[in-house]
């Protein structure tokens, strides 16, 4: 499953691009730009962008916006999308309030 | 496959192997980390609470963390070029009754002992802090210095900062055995069939690091055991603290972002099962929920968007494993932190690159040495 990767592989200089100010993370308010940059500073997956820059981790958790992410991450890297793995997903697959995660064993009251 | 050589390689890359590795790059020290996962910092290093705590800590390690909050810790935003989300406003431990309170009692005089600034107040003192706080809160210890920072940041920071000073990163690839060449350590061999090889190697790779210590006769008593956490959408802001109660029913803080990290337990941390990756288990996060609602009632209706769980390397005795092993020339290990490596790694970076440099370190580590545990009898 894991691949060797080398991160300190030439991928090319870093250039600002037009389009580059287009918010592709709307929950976090992410742009193209950043999500660029971030790869040249050695984010080379999907999970560490996410963690880097928070693209993917708000309300909709990156359920909007991944593909995109995805794509420009690929291209950055001059691969294909199919080769990045996508970022984990994680219980619960909607917010739900604490109030309601926490009747968890109040069952037997019902 | 690749044959390579460094002066120093690191194995694991998480936050203490990407820090040493960055202190040892800006001194011009060519560096190779080794790293198993696809990702940088996958283990406890993007899964802990956040906590840059000296309170609650054995007084063996409490010497590095004070020295990283009082050196490292104010500047390393600018030092690793991220936001690290650094506070520093205190950590209040909460109580409810006379059992909490001798608990916290017994903390703080512990602390007091070691010259660290700890002090209980009463309930109302701590609403001063923090006014969202339950009236069952009757009293804290208060630490004025302790903090949070934001561990994602922080660990891809050192990082990025490491990999552009020149320090050579891979991951995906895992070290199998350490190798020594006439009695001393020069290689590693990876699970691709490549061999690396250095004049001194550090071995960083949580719990893992008991095995690789293992092919060359080494043993570090420990376990590993796992722990959960969760994160809220973001709220308005209430509080800059770090919390946590006498009787650990939750601990955790509100971050920059507004979101609030907590983390908790359900009692079966030592027997969860145990299939290679950390995984959630159903009870735990619930748990954390009534914990936090007994102290914080505002906060019910506050969403949860996610949850996830990571390994602890637990050491024997609660304290890492640090310093040189002078059985085997070479080696260098820095593991077992026990749950609370995060706060403390700043410093384990700076002061591991200068052991690795010039064979001594600035603060007293003798008391972490691998070789301290002794049969009971
Ligand atoms: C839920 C949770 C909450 C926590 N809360 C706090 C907190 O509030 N405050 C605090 O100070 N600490 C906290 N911690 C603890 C803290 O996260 C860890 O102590 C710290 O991250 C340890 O860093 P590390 O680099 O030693 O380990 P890790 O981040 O686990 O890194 C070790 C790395 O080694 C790699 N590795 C393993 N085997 C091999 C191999 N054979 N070859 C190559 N690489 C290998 C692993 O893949 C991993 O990336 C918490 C931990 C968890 C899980």
């Amino acid at each position: 499953m894991n691949t060797l990767s080398d991160r300190s592989r030439d991928i090319g200089e870093f250039v600002s691009q037009p389009g580059d100010e287009m918010i592709i993370c709307r929950c976090e308010e992410i742009t193209k730009g950043e999500i660029r940059r971030a790869v040249h500073e050695g984010m080379f997956t999907m999970t560490e962008i996410r963690r880097y820059l928070r693209a993917g981790m708000g309300l909709c958790q990156g359920q909007t916006c991944s593909k995109l992410v995805k794509g420009i991450v690929a291209r950055e890297l001059k691969v294909s999308p199919a080769d990045l793995e996508p970022a984990t997903s994680r219980v619960p697959m909607r917010p739900i309030e604490m109030k309601v995660f926490a009747n968890e064993n109040e069952d037997e009251d019902e | 496959m690749i044959s390579y050589k460094a002066d120093v390689i690191i194995i694991g890359g998480g936050i203490i192997g990407c820090a040493t590795a960055y202190y040892l790059a800006k001194n011009n020290i060519s560096v190779t980390v080794l790293e198993a996962s696809d990702y940088i910092g996958n283990g406890g290093s993007s899964r802990n609470g956040g906590g840059v705590r000296q309170s609650g800590r054995d007084p063996r390690e409490l010497p590095l963390v004070m020295y990283g909050i009082r050196n490292l810790w104010p500047h390393l935003s600018e030092e690793i070029g991220v936001d690290t989300e650094y506070h520093q406003d205190g950590n209040l431990r909460l109580g409810k009754n006379v059992h909490h309170r001798e608990i916290l009692q017994g903390l703080t005089d512990r602390a007091n002992k070691v010259g660290l600034d700890v002090r209980m107040i009463d309930g109302d003192e701590v609403r001063k802090i923090i006014p969202y706080l339950s009236d069952e809160v009757t009293v804290a210890s208060w630490c004025p210095t302790d903090g949070h920072a934001n561990p994602l940041t922080t660990t891809l920071g050192y990082y990025k900062t490491a990999r552009k000073l020149g320090a050579r990163f891979y991951t995906g690839v895992k070290v199998m055995e350490l190798r020594k060449v006439k009695g001393e350590l020069r290689r590693v061999l990876t699970d691709d069939g490549s061999v690396f090889e250095a004049d001194q190697i550090m071995v960083a790779a949580g719990y893992e690091s008991r095995k690789l210590l293992g092919s060359v006769g080494i043993d570090v008593p420990m376990t590993r055991s796992l722990l959960e956490a969760l994160v809220t959408e973001a709220e308005p802001h209430m509080f800059d603290q770090m919390l946590g109660t006498a009787d650990a029913d939750f601990y955790g803080h509100q971050t920059k972002h507004g979101s609030f990290v907590f983390g908790g337990s359900s009692g079966f941390e030592g027997f969860n099962k145990d299939n290679g990756t950390p995984m959630t288990s159903s009870i735990t996060a619930p748990a954390i929920c009534r914990g936090i609602m007994k102290y914080f009632p505002d906060l019910a209706d506050a969403k949860i968007v996610r949850t996830w769980a990571g390994w602890s390397d637990k050491s024997a005795d609660g304290v890492p494993v640090l310093g040189r092993v002078e059985e085997v020339p070479g080696l260098i290990v820095a593991c077992a932190f026990t749950g609370h490596g995060f706060g403390i790694a700043p410093a384990i970076g700076d002061q591991m690159a200068k052991l690795i440099m010039s064979g001594t370190t600035d603060i007293d580590i003798s008391a972490l040495h691998y070789d301290r545990f002794k049969a009971k009898i």
